[in-house]
């Protein structure tokens, strides 16, 4: 035998090192022209069905990017990995793409589960997560760029509506048992309160639960006469069946909803929620130019000349082109380059004008209101004439000038829990 | 109160409907079954298949629904069930397989889907049933509002639990599967052909099932995982009522559901459901083989 065994060792040592420091001698541009990211979203498992579609979305946006050039002349290679619905999968997988692939930045998840799995990851290694899920707000990273709605862009439009414009003063708030609903709860109370109107329950149902008969009996029986609902997932659809079900109607008692989304919609069927109401910064029934081209290319990359585009997907699909508006400002391909330099980008989305606020990371987003038609879609009966400021901690006091979530980061001694 | 007490029972029908086929393979057959949920499942999508397919209404569907899991489940008592008798823990995970097959057979559209081939109704993805009119809304019962859907469930079950009874106490066959219950190797020397009665009721029990399944898709979300709560439901149920007990079955699941409706009512949804599974708890330490425990000779 020629090699003997320290030769072999030496050998292999020399090998190790050489995988070890690879990843550090290749930059994030890696190949001549080509720059790497994450995309990172749960493409098996329960939430695959929503999942999938931001996946998607993310794909079509980078595949748009490169047909027109890339971004600051490199072609855009999305690293593909799937979350499995799994938060502890997710963890994994973002730990692989910072650490092993060194990508200066990853798109992904839609729960805020999820989300927080991953934080730690890029918190400790000072990378850079793209979020476009709405979501509870509380939360202030300087690793994160939250392109969903948060509370305040969801609500503040929305309680002031129902009291004025329709009248409804006492109201039933329903969600499912997590963080997102207990936090939309809160926000809901305090603006209820501040606009004259009363909350007269705050009742929750396990998550994926579908069981609703004994609570919508409860509503019928409550005397409010609208309901803020906070329901998430499937059990959305059994929620809306066992409305009807049970003689409650949406023209003398109507769901005004925060999740309820297009997907949802399609998937209860349209007639159980005719008249129903929700309020998100995007729906497929903008009536704009850009919008409808937007529709038609989702649905011609997906091949499924039904599917249907809602909020988050939306998102997903304009933060790339913030991303890639960064990256071209940006000296460096780091992190913290293009992090700096995201502060501040605006860009022409489907639902409108969007900007990255500098402060909190957030996005300034238009709130809007919907109500739902026999056919699947919402019809917009009010909207923001400009995008609104993202305020996360707005449950906690926080206010357009008095930020709690600065770029320094977060004072906690503002805070009163 | 009415109404709470109407919703309480509605509960309870829920549960005995999904129990109902639990109890009888369970019961009578000792046999774990885990792919239970997943008959309930592919009852719910016969439903949405035969509706997208053949336009046929959810009634319609509660026939060929039988008829289809009753067939499947024939086919895995047949190919593997049938090995596994006298084996409690390894049908427990022969059926959990099984589960998962069936779960990825309708993610994957029977495997159809590598190919490019969609069928519309299969998939990952939601599906939805449109209920036919008359039974949506609700309709008086003297001061009450009832709906017209769970009150249509609740015929249902009764219907089904009287035929099981019917089936099981009142027909040779029957007499047959509670000889099987009560001492197999006993009724197998009495010239009772227990492979094949065996066969017969794990179909029967499957086809209840499916049935379960068509009630569940009018307002429930239809998905693949849609069948692996209510699995864990039907189990509290059997062991509560009393393993191979009919009767217990009824009792149990009656009682269990009023619990569930009186404590949603009182407090909320997520309390009355902890208080369902410390009654559980309960009746099992007090009574371990349940309510009503068959005495095996």
């Amino acid at each position: 035998m020629s090699i003997d065994r320290r030769k072999f060792l030496k050998s292999s040592l020399l090998a190790t090192t050489g995988a070890l420091a690879s990843p550090y001698i290749i930059n994030p541009v890696s190949a001549a022209g080509t720059i790497n990211v994450g995309v990172l979203f749960s493409l098996t498992g329960g939430l695959s069905i929503i999942e999938k579609s931001l996946h998607d979305a993310t794909l079509m946006a980078i595949s748009e990017i490169n047909a027109s050039g890339g971004a600051k002349g490199m072609k855009i290679n999305a690293i593909v990995e799937d979350g499995a619905s799994d938060p502890k999968t997710y963890n994994e997988k973002a730990s692989k793409l910072v650490i092993q692939d060194r990508v200066p930045t990853v798109f992904g998840s839609y729960t805020s589960a999820s989300r927080k799995a991953v934080l730690p990851v890029f918190e400790k290694r000072n990378n850079l997560y793209f979020y476009p899920t709405y979501y509870e707000g509380f939360e202030c990273s300087k690793n994160v760029v939250y392109t969903g709605a948060v509370p305040n862009q969801q609500l503040s439009n929305f309680i002031p509506w129902i009291i004025k414009t329709l009248g409804k003063k006492k109201f039933f708030i329903v969600g499912s048992n997590y963080i997102y609903p207990r936090e939309m709860a809160k926000v809901s109370k305090i603006l209820i309160e501040k606009n004259g109107g009363e909350w007269i329950a705050d009742e929750y149902l396990e998550l994926g639960h579908s069981e609703w008969g004994s609570m919508v009996n409860k509503i019928k029986g409550s005397g409010c006469d609208v309901v803020l609902s906070n329901v998430v997932g499937d059990s959305v659809v059994a929620f809306y069946r066992e409305y009807k079900n049970q003689g409650l109607t949406h023209d003398k008692l109507p769901i005004c909803a925060t999740v309820t989304s297009e997907i949802e919609i399609a998937a209860m069927g349209p007639e159980y929620a005719v008249g129903s109401y929700t309020s998100f910064p995007y729906f497929q029934a903008i009536d704009t130019d850009r919008n409808k081209a937007f529709v038609e290319r989702y649905r011609a990359f997906v091949k499924d000349p039904k599917a249907v585009t809602h909020h988050a997907l939306e998102s997903s699909y304009f933060q790339v082109f913030l991303w890639k508006q960064a990256v071209e400002k940006a000296a460096e391909m780091t992190p913290t380059a293009i992090r700096e330099a995201v502060k501040g980008q605006e860009f022409d989305a489907p639902n409108g004008h969007v900007k990255i606020d500098p402060d909190n990371l957030h996005t300034y987003l238009t709130p809007r209101i919907a109500q739902w038609l026999p056919d699947g879609q919402g019809k917009i009966i009010d909207a923001y004439k400009q995008p609104t400021v993202p305020i996360p901690y707005v449950a906690y006091g926080e206010t357009e000038s008095n930020l709690f979530c600065t770029a320094k980061g977060l004072e906690t001694a503002k805070l009163k829990i | 109160m009415l109404e709470v007490l109407f919703i309480g029972l509605s509960l309870g029908s829920i549960l005995l409907l999904v129990a109902l086929g639990l109890a009888i393979t369970y019961g009578a057959m000792g046999v774990i079954n885990m792919a239970h949920g997943e008959m309930v499942m592919i009852g719910a999508y016969v439903t949405v298949l035969t509706g997208i397919w053949l336009g046929a209404n959810i009634f319609a569907a509660i026939p060929i629904a039988f008829v289809v899991t009753a067939l499947i489940g024939l086919a895995i008592e047949r190919v593997i069930v049938r090995r596994l008798y006298g084996r409690l823990l390894d049908t427990l995970l022969a059926t959990w397989g099984i589960a998962i097959l069936i779960q990825q057979a309708v993610r994957l559209e029977l495997g159809l889907s590598f190919f490019g081939i969609h069928i519309a109704g299969l998939g990952p993805g939601l599906q939805n049933v449109s209920v036919p009119a008359a039974l949506q809304g609700t309709f008086m019962l003297g001061s009450a509002e009832i709906n017209r859907y769970r009150a249509f469930i609740i015929v249902v079950t009764a219907v089904l639990t009287a035929l099981t009874w019917l089936i099981m106490y009142r027909t040779p066959i029957g007499t047959q599967v509670r000889a099987i219950i009560r001492n197999p190797k006993m009724a197998a020397a009495c010239g009772i052909d227990v492979a094949r009665i065996n066969a017969l009721t794990f179909a029967f029990g499957s086809g209840l099932a499916g049935v379960a399944g068509v009630m569940m898709s009018g307002f429930k979300t239809v998905f693949p995982d849609m069948g692996t709560p209510m699995v864990v439901d039907g189990f509290m149920v059997v062991v509560m009522g009393g393993v191979g007990s009919l009767l217990g079955s009824v009792f149990s699941a009656g009682i269990l559901g009023e619990i569930n409706g009186l404590v949603a009512a009182g407090t909320n949804d997520i309390l009355a459901r902890a208080v369902v599974f410390g009654v559980v708890i309960m009746i099992i330490i007090l009574k371990p083989k349940g309510l009503f425990s068959l005495r095996g000779r």
